[in-house]
């Protein structure tokens, strides 16, 4: 099955940051490539082949999963947030402020699926102790930073989340 | 790997630097990151331009074949496919071979002629065949699954010792033999008796593994071929690229524009040349439309350069009382199918391998040897780690052998005079080993670490105490030096700095950051230097339409060599601004002192700002002969390379039943002379830790010993850390600034890597040594360990130490 | 990377996919969570015709306790799994090799149902079902799990038969898992779970030993004739013939599974 004509295309609905994106689709078409080349989303990276670096981490349902090893026909009617989708105007997120202040980033690719993975991470438990931390980071490949930087930072959006003037994350 | 519970912050310096300036010296947040953190960056991928077509490559699944035949009929009929190109179609168009970049080697044995695709022979895994064009990503896939390709294997050659062995397979065709090179280093003197008279001699062989430098974004070309040639390329260097690739098409350079715009890490990988920069050009031409091709990690992991891959066997000699007497090294560098930019790599191995220490005499023999695999080239360190490797593995097998502390050995055998002259004709330029030594066994209370490890072994847990100490060559390079026995250019670094009317400026720099914060620490050099504020200053790098032509970001070079091209860019500015204050001010030029973006007359102590300056400079009233304007152009040629050095230790238990290598603690004292921003030093050093960590524990790039292809080849096998195997390494420095440029600073985006592999190591080895075991090459794998344990003269008395020492 | 075509379609039940499997005969798929099918079809290993996604079927996402049975409905995910507290409580074994499959991502998505149906001899669950005589229950039949994973990948599923539950015993007594790999996200290079049941049986299982998940009966022998936790893993050492490589030596993986045994038995309390 290698023709790309003979196909049935799906119609799918999903709301992308907010605004409900209807669009026909191969069911073959990968999520990631449906927010980066149909909807011009290239915030969301690709890093690996076999789901291993989490460049391409989006939500879905406000849960981190990765957007390369997900059809985006399973995505119909759903909600996806992408790293484009977290700040408001000129206000960071907490997440991406922390990210700045703690130089949780270097070259910067694969830094939006690490914020992606830790809002969904802060988003189910506000304080994860480092063990957490951990886990809810280990599906995404870091090159540059060592990680130190990038606990740091998970930790002061943490801290900022918590004291409140961070704002809501959902 | 790395012990979960041990997560913690990171400790800075107390020292503080440059504090007479206002910007160098200070933490400034990066100010590249907004883009980066909200997703609105733009890596080459990322880039659609109307009519766009996408290209994915065909390539050898064989380490050595005969092309046969390659047919495209098929794929050239699927939906969506404009062309299928083979080299019957690509290679008229090119007009010069791609080029062989090294440094030292001039003669060479042979040099395999390269080009970008595979005619009637392929020699390695992955080169490309054919290059399939299509309207997107996933017909040109389709497409390319339907290129039938005929290939007639033939014997593989991947073993280095096998290759040099005379009759051998050859990896090009009718070549004489595998021998890219063989150098000679005599010693200075008899070492034939300092070996037969020393109370001492160890003999080891040492590999480094090939491995890969993984950046997470992989490479990406988009060419569009039209009146010009535009070319947005993933790269540490786009004017090289640019100039190479500009020669082969027969295009003049001006007519071809590279564009390297946000580049997701590269570690010496992203500099070329490769066969898609050239590839990809070529298919824009014949398809006239643009194209782009973004590799995947699968093709990333097989045919971008790897790093290492060289195989030395040592011999050392030293008197009873632990002084050095003699240092033999025979490398054997395993080059690939093709030289690419292998050579440099394994001549500074060679060059370096006597570390920091006051060896009376070196000889060396470096040969290089061509196998049936993708070619080795820069990768973080690029041949420091190796010789960093080789000496410190070095002085742990003397001390064992001395049965004395490795300290005390490297302490009556370091370097203490500056500039030092080593055995290769290099100038250390300043240094102070013993100090950052002993700030490290300070901060990790060695006594008090030597005391739990004997505690330890009394328990039966196995401790090992690690110790790296470092001199690495940074700030490529001078030219009077680097381009002596080569035909290549000189590696200045170059910097336009423009302030404009309105006082603000735009620093444009010849090198390009990918991670290194460039945007931020050129713009505290200059902001600094003209006493503006930082806000005022933008960098631009990347664009060869834009920056003067400049060699790139790689080797530790862009603050000592870059940032001194903008800093004397700033400098000239400066000097023009003075000569139109003392016009403004009616002073002699003598007369006019500049400090912090003012030029003061110090006869009337009138003052003029450099904005009041800047907008003079584009009006009329100037002094007689100057021009409008203000900005200046520089090439920054250092009169040396620069030599930061440190010592790293690291803290390891070694679980003997399954092999697992735990860190317990990892310290790094670095001094890269004075320090621009200590944030972005410390996130290089803590970066750096980690890869080369990973390649004692972790990576490594195994090719079948038959076939010449290598096993899976996904980030499933090829083991890059993830967040669990995390170093928290403690970040300490010293600061010994260098003489050699303005300054003092030497570069440190290599130096996490140099001493971290070698720390590991000689942690590894210091916990097994109660085995008996004195050596164990990396990676440090679990089953590595544990067969070396099965092997090891203790092994039979069932896991009872040997007493040592 | 990219997947050749295929046709989808969406279940809307149970018997509406065994319907499109059926129409689509070999050349049809069933997509769950996706994390082993889909890299699998972007590197072209897998090229499936029709994919038949069961992800909207909320009716198999399910962890209930019925019958001292802890019964779990095939697209029950690794997530839920980890942190349920009905299978804490009742199987916290189960929970346990949940929460270290793959990563916080592939744990949001893969299901217990693909890892069963997938059949790979390093997938966790399996272990778990051997070692516990889990049923697999289908669209068609209850199998053991004894006679379910027959070898590497295969199992007695037919082309449209799916997968709907997996029914463990409830165990709440002590147990381990310990999983050897390189990295934490690493598939096991050797697996080895130890349950106490409560009729106070040893059960032992290895993942990633033998081309399937086997039982460590060696061990759980040694053990019920009152052997030490040493003597135990060295017999189940000596019983597992696994098969080794370039890159893992078979003796290794015997150490391995030895030395897991020790470990884990001693963390049961045996001396």
């Amino acid at each position: 099955m290698t023709s790309t004509d003979s196909l049935v295309k799906e119609v799918v609905h999903i709301e992308v940051n907010g605004v409900v994106r209807a669009e026909t689709v191969e069911p073959r078409m990968l999520l990631v490539h449906f927010l980066r080349d149909r909807l011009g989303l290239t915030g969301t990276h690709i890093g690996c082949d076999t789901s291993q670096c989490g460049a391409c981490t989006v939500l879905l349902d406000g849960e981190a999963v990765k957007s390369c090893t997900l059809f985006a026909v399973q995505a119909n009617g759903r909600k996806i947030t992408t790293v484009e989708g977290l700040a408001e105007r000129d206000t960071l997120h907490p997440v991406q402020q922390a990210f700045h202040e703690k130089h949780g980033l270097q070259c910067g690719y694969c830094t939006p699926g690490f914020i992606m993975s830790t809002v969904s991470l802060l988003d189910k438990n506000p304080r994860p102790n480092d063990e957490e931390i951990l886990a809810g980071l280990e599906g995404n490949i870091c090159r540059c930073t060592g990680y130190v930087n990038i606990v740091s930072a998970v930790k002061a959006a943490a801290d900022t989340m918590a004291a409140g003037d961070g704002r809501d994350s959902s | 790997m790395i012990a979960r519970d041990r997560v913690h912050g990171i400790r800075q310096d107390e020292e503080e630097t440059l504090s007479t300036q206002r910007y160098s010296g200070s933490s400034i947040r990066r100010l590249e990151d907004r883009r980066l953190i909200t997703g609105r960056g733009h890596y080459v991928d990322d880039i659609a331009i109307a009519n766009l077509a996408y290209a994915e490559i065909v390539r050898s699944p064989f380490a050595h074949a005969r092309v046969v035949s390659i047919d495209v009929e098929e794929a050239l009929s699927a939906p969506g496919v404009i062309a299928v190109l083979t080299a019957a179609d690509v290679l008229p168009h090119i007009h010069a071979s791609m080029p062989v970049i090294e440094c030292g080697i001039s003669d060479r044995h042979q040099t395999p002629t390269q080009y970008p695709i595979a005619e009637h022979e392929a020699v390695y895994e992955g080169e490309p065949l054919a290059v399939v064009v299509a309207e997107n990503r996933y017909a040109a896939a389709d497409a390319a699954a339907l290129v039938a390709i005929d290939l007639d294997p033939l014997p593989a050659v991947v073993d280095l010792d096998a290759a040099i062995e005379p009759g051998a397979p050859t990896v090009h065709d009718g070549a004489a033999d595998n021998i890219g090179w063989d150098v000679h280093f005599p010693p200075s003197g008899d070492i034939d008796a300092a070996f037969a008279e020393a109370a001492v001699v160890i003999k080891e062989r040492i590999v480094q593994q090939r491995v890969c430098a993984a950046s997470i974004e992989c490479r990406v070309v988009l060419a569009d071929y039209n009146d010009e040639l535009t070319v947005w390329h993933s790269s540490q260097m786009p004017h090289f690229n640019r100039l190479y690739v500009s020669e082969a098409l027969g295009l003049p350079e001006s007519k071809v524009r590279f564009i390297s715009p946000d580049v997701g890490g590269a570690f010496g990988s992203k500099m070329g040349p490769y066969a898609e920069d050239y590839l990809i050009p070529i298919a824009s031409k014949l398809v006239g439309r643009p194209v782009k091709w973004t590799e995947t990690r699968s093709e990333n992991l097989a045919t971008t350069s790897h790093g290492r891959g060289q195989v030395f066997d040592v011999e050392a000699a030293a008197s009873a009382e632990g002084k050095l007497l003699a240092l033999r090294v025979h490398q054997l560098a395993d080059i690939g199918a093709y030289f690419g930019r292998t050579g440099a790599n394994p001549v500074i191995s060679v060059h370096l391998s006597g570390g920091c220490y006051d060896w009376p005499m070196i000889e060396a023999r470096s040969i290089g040897v061509l196998t049936n695999k993708m070619w080795t080239g820069p990768y973080r360190g690029a041949g420091r780690p190796e010789a960093t490797h080789l000496a410190e593995r070095v002085m742990n097998l003397l001390a064992e052998k001395l049965d004395m502390d490795p300290v005390e050995l490297r302490r009556r055998n370091f370097i203490r005079e500056f500039p030092h002259k080593n055995h290769f004709g290099f100038t250390y330029d300043s240094g102070d080993y013993e100090t950052t030594l002993d700030k490290a066994l300070e901060l990790a209370n060695y006594a008090g670490l030597r005391r739990q490890q004997q505690e330890a072994r009394e328990q039966g847990r196995y401790i090992g105490i690690g110790i790296g100490s470092y001199v690495e060559i940074a700030g490529f390079g001078p030219s009077k030096m680097t381009a002596a026995n080569q035909d290549e250019i000189g590696l200045t670094e170059s910097a336009v700095v423009r302030v404009h009317p309105s006082g603000s400026v735009s620093v444009f720099a010849g090198t390009h950051s990918h991670g290194q914060g460039h945007a931020t620490a050129f713009a505290q050099i200059a902001a600094d230097a003209l006493g503006v504020s930082i806000d005022k200053v933008l960098v631009k790098e990347g664009d060869t339409a834009n920056t003067p032509f400049g060699h790139g970001t790689y080797g530790s070079r862009s603050v000592p060599v870059g940032g001194m091209a903008v800093y004397t860019a700033c400098q000239k500015v400066v000097d023009k601004g003075r000569r139109l204050a003392a016009h403004l001010l009616r002073v002699s030029v003598d007369d006019v002192e500049f400090q912090d973006g003012t030029y003061v007359a110090r006869s009337t102590g009138v003052a003029k700002q450099i904005g009041e300056i800047a907008f003079a400079a584009y009006n009329r009233n100037l002094p007689d002969g100057m021009e409008q304007g203000l900005e200046a152009v520089a090439f920054f040629d250092p009169p040396n390379f620069t030599w930061p050095f440190g010592t790293h230790i690291c803290v390891v238990e070694v679980d003997p039943d399954t092999g697992v290598t735990s860190i317990l603690r990892y310290l790094a004292v670095d001094d890269c002379g004075n320090v621009i921003n200590p944030m972005i030093v410390e996130g290089q050093i803590h970066g750096g830790v980690l890869q080369g960590v990973a390649q004692a524990l972790l990576e490594d790039v195994v090719y079948d010993p038959e076939s010449g292809q290598r096993a899976g080849g996904t980030f499933l096998d090829y083991l890059v850390p993830t967040i669990n195997e995390m170093v928290p390494t403690e970040v300490y420095h010293t600061v010994t600034p260098t003489p050699s440029n303005s300054l003092g600073v030497k570069g440190v985006g290599e130096a996490g890597t140099i001493a971290s592999s070698i720390a590991v190591i000689n942690a590894v080895c210091d916990a097994l040594k109660p085995f008996g075991i004195h050596h164990i090459d990396m990676p440090a794998s679990p089953q590595r360990i544990w067969l070396a344990l099965h092997d090891a003269p203790a092994a039979t008395a069932a896991k009872e130490p040997v007493p040592v020492g | 990377m990219i997947p050749s075509a295929f046709d989808y379609h969406v279940a809307t039940d149970v018997a509406d996919a065994e319907a499109h499997l059926r129409d689509g005969g070999d050349d049809a798929k069933v997509l769950a969570g996706g994390m082993s099918l889909i890299p699998l079809m972007k590197t072209r290993l897998v090229e499936p015709g029709l994919l038949v996604d069961i992800g909207k079927l909320d009716e198999l996402r399910y962890v209930r306790v019925h019958d001292e049975r802890l019964h779990i409905g095939a697209l029950t995910r690794h997530a839920d799994l980890a942190t349920n507290a009905v299978v804490r409580e009742n199987l916290p074994l189960l929970a346990k090799v949940a929460a270290e499959v793959g990563d916080a991502q592939v744990r949001a998505r893969g299901t217990i149902g693909g890892v069963i149906s997938h059949a790979d001899s390093a997938g966790d669950y399996c272990t778990v079902a051997i070692m516990l005589d889990a049923e697999i229950v289908t669209t068609r039949r209850r199998i053991l799990a004894a006679d379910f994973f027959l070898d590497f990948m295969t199992t007695p599923l037919e082309p449209d038969e799916l997968v709907t539950e997996v029914i463990f015993p409830v165990e709440k007594g002590p147990s381990e898992y310990l999983k050897f790999r390189r990295r934490r996200t690493d598939w096991a290079m050797v697996g080895l779970g130890v349950q106490r049941k409560s009729d106070g049986a040893l059960r032992v299982g290895l993942t990633n030993v033998a081309s399937r998940a086997i039982r460590g009966t060696a061990a759980e022998v040694a053990v019920g004739e009152g052997g030490d936790a040493a003597r135990a893993a060295a017999a189940l050492a000596d019983e597992v013939r696994p098969t080794g490589d370039a890159a893992v030596p078979a003796e290794y993986k015997k150490a391995l599974v030895r030395v897991l045994a020790e470990r884990a038995l001693r963390g049961l309390g045996l001396s």
